[in-house]
């Protein structure tokens, strides 16, 4: 088990909740597609399990142990145990491509000479070699995003979260972050990407949809209820 | 990621030179202020210690309405074993002195001028026998101490001394909290590099590294800049005499002690920026999620 949820809550202050009753869980391995209408609560639910936010009630586990309530210094060594690609990128701005790439290896600790290769390496993945010194600012969308993505993955996450991962990537591009997304999978990371493009779902074989509305998850292919797929099954 | 070992790539993580372009010239301003005020302390206590120490063995053998006996007084106690020199003061010297004060109606007026001797005692020696020795030949001469004359005086120099320690420190903080200030701006600033580094997993302690040496380095740059400037100034007081003469007579206006802590000051502000930094960080960090 990956991630499990137990009656969780999330309010903002003192207005309505915006998550109510979440009981769930993710196992190791899993390919969750989270989708629902704008406003449903999916980057909330994201924040929960990037460790960004905290509900107001329930019990959260996650890697085996529970963090509802760990202290915050316990928090970033399970940071780093997850990638995340946020919707609007969140990309340094006054640090270059390869940078941003490196920066969940350096904050690990890896020195320079250590982080050049795999850096280089996941830049030429996604098709951003030759733009290793720009800066996001002279980036486009798509490339921002691209950034994103290969900073999220750098540090073979175990947990991959992704909000809205292919929104500005052309069809080829988005079939290939779907591949990397799948690869990874495939290496043992649960993947938990939200999107509003259902297509994604049969592009990965094994992958589970996942519906939040209203602030509660419904689950119209059991895949909360029952162990996800693996891709070897699903392929065979 | 630690202060001393940051690699280039870990430096660039916040943008531009400084935290603020006004944090080194605040800090340079108040290092500045912080010296001058040390430095005038020291000076007063050092002056103190050295009128104390000039003033321990200094004694006046005075004879009231004796003018003109100043030779036979002095003669009194001189080749005591107690008393290593005693000098007459002239009569004239005594008169002039009177005239500072009443002006030219002194002269000619019926005053009772007293027959005076200045006597330096040797280290540790009884007074009472050497006024004792005096009043064989003069009943009514008296010996009174320089140091009980001066100890209001000393007195106040020290409690100047004080002062100024204490001023010292309220500028001290006052540097504080502008560093405070300074470095909550500078997180505003950099909420959102912040907020990925987070999500990355670094720690708190990662995140206040980079402000505290990004402050290290700004305070060090003003403390620096401030010192310089108020070291100039002071080897010009100093150097020139003037404060050293008037009060000292002459003597060193500072004890080498007095210097190194002048030239500490500069190092201890920058190290009070970066740990009040880092602290202020450390806090404004605690109450994120």
């Amino acid at each position: 088990m990956m991630v499990s949820f137990e009656g969780v809550g999330l309010r903002y202050g003192t207005e309505a909740e915006v998550l109510r009753d979440l009981d769930f869980t993710l196992d190791k391995r899993g390919f969750y597609v989270l989708t629902g209408p704008s406003g449903a609560g999916k980057t909330s639910l994201l924040k929960l399990l990037y460790l960004a936010q905290r509900p107001t009630r329930g019990r959260i586990t996650m890697f085996d142990q529970e963090v509802t309530d760990l202290p915050r210094e316990a928090l970033p060594p399970l940071r780093r145990r997850i990638g995340i690609v946020y919707q609007d990128f969140r990309l340094i701005e006054h640090l270059s491509a390869f940078d941003n790439v490196a920066l969940p290896l350096r904050i690990a600790g890896m020195s320079d000479a250590d982080l050049e290769q795999p850096v280089r390496e996941m830049l030429a993945w996604v098709g951003l070699s030759d733009r290793a010194r720009a800066k996001p600012p002279t980036l486009s969308g798509g490339e921002q995003q691209r950034v994103a993505i290969a900073r999220a993955v750098i540090a073979r996450p175990e947990l991959l979260i992704a909000d809205e991962p292919t929104g500005n990537v052309d069809a080829e591009m988005a079939q290939r972050l779907v591949g990397l997304f799948s690869g990874l999978n495939q290496l043992g990371t649960t993947v938990v990407l939200a999107t509003h493009d259902l297509s994604l779902v049969k592009q990965v074989p094994g992958a589970q949809l996942v519906r939040l509305e209203g602030g509660k998850l419904s689950d119209p292919t059991g895949a909360l209820r029952h162990p996800p797929q693996r891709r070897e099954e699903a392929g065979a | 990621m630690s202060v001393l070992r940051m690699s280039a790539a870990e430096r660039r993580l916040l943008p531009g030179g400084r935290l603020s372009g006004a944090t080194p010239w605040l800090i340079a301003i108040m290092t500045f202020v912080m010296m001058l005020v040390a430095a005038a302390g020291l000076t007063v206590s050092h002056g103190a210690a050295t009128l104390e120490d000039a003033s321990a063995s200094r004694y006046t053998l005075q004879l009231p309405g004796g003018a003109g006996k100043e030779e036979a007084l002095a003669a009194s106690i001189r080749g005591l074993p107690q008393v290593r020199s005693v000098e007459a003061v002239p009569r004239e010297a005594v008169v002039d002195s009177l005239e500072r004060w009443l002006g030219a109606a002194s002269e000619g007026a019926d005053l009772p001028i007293p027959a005076l001797a200045e006597v330096t005692l040797t280290p540790g020696a009884d007074a009472a026998v050497v006024e004792k020795a005096a009043r064989t030949k003069f009943p009514t001469a008296q010996l009174s101490s320089s140091r009980s004359t001066l100890a209001p005086l000393v007195r106040s120099l020290r409690a100047l001394g004080w002062v100024s320690l204490g001023l010292v420190l309220l500028i001290g903080l006052a540097a504080g909290a502008a560093v405070v200030l300074a470095t909550r701006a500078a997180l505003a600033a950099n909420r959102s590099t912040i907020a990925v580094m987070h999500g990355v997993g670094a720690t708190d302690a990662q995140v206040a590294a980079l402000f505290q040496r990004r402050m290290a380095l700004d305070a060090l740059a003003g403390a620096l800049v401030g010192a310089a400037a108020a070291g100039g100034l002071l080897l010009l007081l100093f150097g020139a005499g003037q404060v050293s003469e008037r009060w000292l007579g002459g003597g060193a206006p500072i004890g080498p002690g007095a210097l190194f802590v002048l030239a500490l000051l500069p190092f201890a502000a920058t190290l009070i920026a970066m740990t009040v930094a880092r602290g202020a960080v450390i806090a404004t960090l605690r109450r994120t999620p």
